[in-house]
């Protein structure tokens, strides 16, 4: 009896993901923990492991194949001693081009009439659909065996009222993923793609796991936003190259975008001297040297920020349509630069963690990031980000509100600076640092008090240690 | 020595056999353990022996009146014993069925109690002889019995339950029905056209309480009309079983209480699940509320152990158990099947006249924050009721007003039950008041009233 190899859930939210790379082929045996391939999620590369052994009988899905649903099958095992053939079903599926885009998005770009634009609007589900659709070999019956495919590739399979449901929410029904017989789009399908855009709703961390609802970057599937980002036609004759978008920036463009479309920013800014920290610092460091943990600032940075959210918990909160989330417990999501993008892993309990403890973490975090090798838990989340540009020299800057946070704080480079000091002009080490507040959840005054109290902390370090 | 299965289904009613014969499609190898008879209640013991006498009733009705269609009958007259037997025999017929169905897709059909050992491992007893069945998966599909009286149970004389008004040694003369549900009503229906003298009491202030409040106010009515005695708002106590009758309380909400004697009593008041001596308590199975908890596929909090029908709970019906085990099943089987809405589930009752209904009531649908709009037509207002003489009775249809969706419909008179299917598929397709609009109905039928209800939500109806 064949073993089907299904696409696995690497974290609670996860809904689809992409099939980086295969590193196995058919014929090759396998055993319990051997890789299999490499699974993009929308920020982090993951090996999957086997859970059973066998002989590759089959690849059901090409390297590179996109929004491939959890539970989708992606490989079949024969058991030991069956031979290695391919399964009858799999005969009807075969694999999709390299690329993953089969020809969903051929029938698009042929819509459009234009060059295939750089951001290929929510790549269409045929892919995806043609896994999941493929019945196992035990159940002949099945109702839903066949793919969606209709005669006419350009006719979507939706229920009246979904259309109807679809129109109104302004959503485009090709980018939905139709859950109904058939592949069929029904009312569900677009609630929950409407649920998913609409505001800052945390929708799958609260429906999934019931847990704090601080959803951080969620997987969802490539649904309206996306393809509401108008592609846009490059310059006639300048020498380019289209590069299709990963997954990572495909979710920092529409998160980022629906940020900054839907959430009123207002900012703060303050200048902070920073000598009473770097003392603290040296110190610290001095002592630390001999169990091999050295603070940056930034670390310190982090820790001012988790004990001014403490003193000032109004700014602790997340807004979510008609309620207020108002955390007690302070988790920042730090943004770290990594290939091709960024990536926010989250430091839980900042205030009531060590500084050397926040140093360790950061550094272990900092470096999976920049491997790609980040759990999904281990970035989403958060209930507040700070944002460093400091070490290219950035004075200040407004970083965009990483949704569904209230706030994020964009830290400047520390430099010598003519400054005021007991009303004398003295040269200090001053660091302009800005607050982006949501005021759906903050005003203004609660804002002020938020920074004047990172400000306090940061120059009276002490106060952060007590 | 122990039996492998891929499967093992405890209980063989609607909920049961069914998944039966779905799993043994899907290939799986099944075994089915019933302590009574194949097919459980409904065809042994409900749905269908009271179809049965139900339809006895139903002519009995028309023969007494066959002067309103210009035909004669004098000395129309009954024989219990006959009528019984009709139904009996049509009970023996279904459950024949039944077990050929079972021979034919090689299910392994095993007679005795069955009781749990293991999450996935069963004991079944057939006198002295124990099999154990170790199975991949086992489903439990034992179903519900009739609530008792609290302070009087059922006694088979003159206090029954459906299973003994099923199967009367005699016609009663004097009626008390203990709530109106759809059980009650129909059996308050029966004995009422047969000739008996029918009180039927609720607890709540209408009958049918579960339905629309305009479906409950027009049974009412028509109930009364026939001669019956409705008591609503009201509690029965001091159930006193004579030889020769029995005597009851019946206390109003506003205090008043009234002692009356009857020749017997129905006690239609609910069901309790069928929970004990399954085995549930050592593993650990999850019950909420009297009933199997599970997920929407029918898993157990356990691992391999699945549960389906009225031991999960409401709404305790046929159809919903045979859907509940078509699902598990073919999530045992590794398919990816729909779990489905409750609000898709149809409800009837058979009485004189018939209730059917899916979805939300007027009531619900607003409560739930539905701007709606509402359609009415009448019985009256069709051509083929008033030819079959059926002129009474409406069909209600509810939409939402932003959406189109239809939230729910709710139809009383002649043939509604075999009606609501229309509905029930206008549903599970997501069709909008659009659709509905432009299908074009047959005439003359009562399907038409379908029509013209879903029309004069908006304002749009064309014969009345």
């Amino acid at each position: 009896m064949p073993i089907d190899i299904t696409m696995p859930a690497l974290s609670p939210t996860m809904e689809t993901g992409t099939l980086a790379k295969w590193l196995v082929k058919v014929g090759d045996a396998v055993k319990s923990g051997d890789i299999l391939c490499e699974i993009e999620t929308d920020k982090a590369t993951m090996e999957v492991e086997s859970i059973d052994e066998g002989t590759v009988a089959e690849l059901l899905v090409a390297d590179g194949t996109e929004d491939i649903k959890v539970g989708a099958v992606i490989a079949r095992l024969s058991g030991e001693g069956e031979a290695a053939v391919s399964a009858t079903a799999g005969a009807s599926a075969p694999l999709p081009p390299a690329g993953g885009v089969g020809g969903g998005v051929a029938t698009a770009a042929s819509l459009v009439s234009e060059p295939p634009p750089p951001a290929a609007a929510a790549a269409p589900t045929p892919p995806a659909a043609s896994s999941v659709d493929t019945p196992p070999p035990t159940s002949p019956a099945s109702g839903r065996g066949e793919t969606g495919t209709e005669g006419d590739a350009t006719r979507i399979n939706a229920s009246p009222l979904a259309r109807r449901l679809a129109a109104a929410a302004n959503l485009d029904l090709a980018t939905l993923v139709g859950s109904g017989p058939h592949g069929r789009i029904v009312k569900a399908d677009v609630d929950a793609a409407a649920a998913a855009t609409s505001a800052h709703q945390p929708v799958a961390a609260v429906t999934h796991t019931g847990s704090a609802p601080v959803a951080g970057v969620v997987a969802q599937a490539a649904a309206g936003p996306v393809a509401a980002m108008s592609a846009s036609v490059p310059p006639a004759g300048v020498p380019m190259a289209a590069v299709k978008l990963s997954n990572m920036r495909r979710t920092i463009a529409r998160r980022l975008a629906e940020s900054k479309a839907t959430v009123p920013h207002f900012y703060l800014t303050v200048d902070i001297r920073l000598d009473a920290l770097l003392k603290l610092r040296g110190e610290l460091n001095k002592s630390l040297e001999a169990i091999g943990i050295r603070l940056s600032v930034n670390d310190l940075l982090i820790k001012a920020l988790g004990g001014a959210l403490i003193r000032v918990p109004e700014a602790n909160v997340q807004f979510a349509g008609d309620t207020l989330y108002k955390f007690s417990r302070v988790d920042v999501s730090v943004a770290v630069a990594i290939p091709g993008g960024l990536i926010t892993p989250v430091i839980v309990d900042v205030a009531g963690k060590r500084l050397s403890v926040i140093a360790s973490e950061m550094k272990d975090l900092a470096a999976r990031a920049k491997d790609g090798k980040l759990l999904p838990e281990e970035y989403q989340g958060g209930t507040a980000s700070i944002s460093n540009l400091g070490m290219f020299g950035i004075k200040q800057f407004d970083a965009v509100i990483n949704p569904p946070q209230g706030l994020i704080l964009a830290v400047g480079a520390g430099e010598p600076r003519p400054y005021v000091v007991d009303d004398a002009l003295a040269i200090s080490t001053i660091m302009s640092a800005t607050g982006s507040f949501d005021h759906r959840a903050i005003d203004g005054a609660v804002g002020a008090q938020f920074m004047s109290a990172f400000k306090a902390l940061v120059e009276n370090p002490l106060g952060m240690l007590a | 020595m122990s039996e492998r299965f891929d499967l093992a289904i405890l209980g063989s009613g609607p909920g049961g056999y069914v998944a039966a014969i779905r799993a043994s499609q899907l290939g799986l190898k099944v075994a089915i353990v019933e302590r009574e008879r194949l097919g459980g209640i409904c065809l042994n013991w409900g749905c269908i022996p009271t179809k049965a006498l139900l339809r006895t009733s139903e002519i009995y009705h028309y023969m007494q009146h066959a002067d309103a269609y210009g035909l004669s009958a004098s000395n129309v007259s009954f024989d219990l014993a006959k009528v019984v037997d009709r139904s009996r025999k049509i009970a023996g017929q279904l459950n024949a069925g039944v077990k050929s169905l079972m021979k034919k897709h090689k299910i392994v059909v095993i007679e005795g109690d069955g009781r749990l050992t293991g999450a996935t491992q069963l004991s079944v007893k057939t006198g002295d002889r124990e099999r154990v069945l170790d199975a991949a998966n086992v489903i439990i599909a034992t179903g519900a019995r009739a609530r008792d009286l609290p302070c009087t149970p059922a006694d088979g004389k003159r206090i029954w339950t459906y299973r003994h008004a099923m199967v009367p040694p005699e016609m009663p003369t004097k009626l008390l029905v203990i709530g109106s549900g759809a059980i009650g009503i129909e059996f308050a229906s029966f004995y009422s056209d047969m000739g008996a003298e029918v009180t039927v009491v609720e607890m709540v202030d209408r009958v049918l309480p579960i339905e629309d409040a305009d479906v409950s106010a027009h049974m009412s009515k028509a109930l009364t009309k026939q001669g019956m005695t409705l008591v609503t708002g009201a509690k029965v106590s001091g159930v006193v079983a004579g030889r020769d009758g029995v005597t009851a309380t019946i206390t109003t909400t506003d205090g008043q209480a009234k002692t009356a004697s009857y020749s017997h009593i129905i006690v239609a008041i609910g069901i309790i699940a069928n929970l004990e001596g399954v085995g549930l308590e050592a593993l650990g199975v999850k019950v909420e509320r009297g009933h199997i908890a599970v997920d929407p596929w029918g898993a157990t909090n356990v691992a391999g152990l699945w549960a389906i029908g009225d031991v999960t709970g409401a709404p305790w019906l046929a159809h919903k158990a045979s859907h509940e085990g078509i699902v598990a099943v073919e999530k045992i089987a590794g398919l990816d099947p729909h779990p489905f809405t409750i609000n898709n589930i149809p409800g009837c009752t058979y009485s004189r006249p018939q209730v059917a209904s899916v979805g939300l009531t007027e009531a619900s649908a607003r409560a739930a924050g539905h701007l709606v709009k509402v359609g009415k037509f009448p019985f009256i207002g069709n051509g083929k009721a008033i030819a079959l003489g059926e002129a009474d009775g409406f069909v209600k249809t509810i939409f939402d007003a932003a959406t189109g969706e239809l939230l729910g419909a709710h139809m009383i008179g002649a043939e509604v039950t075999e009606l609501i299917q229309g509905y029930v598929i206008a549903r599970q397709l997501e069709t909008t008041e659009a659709d509905l609009i432009d299908t074009v109905f047959p005439h003359p039928t009562l399907s038409e009233m379908m029509h013209e209800g879903v029309l004069d939500a908006y304002a749009r109806a064309i014969h009345f």
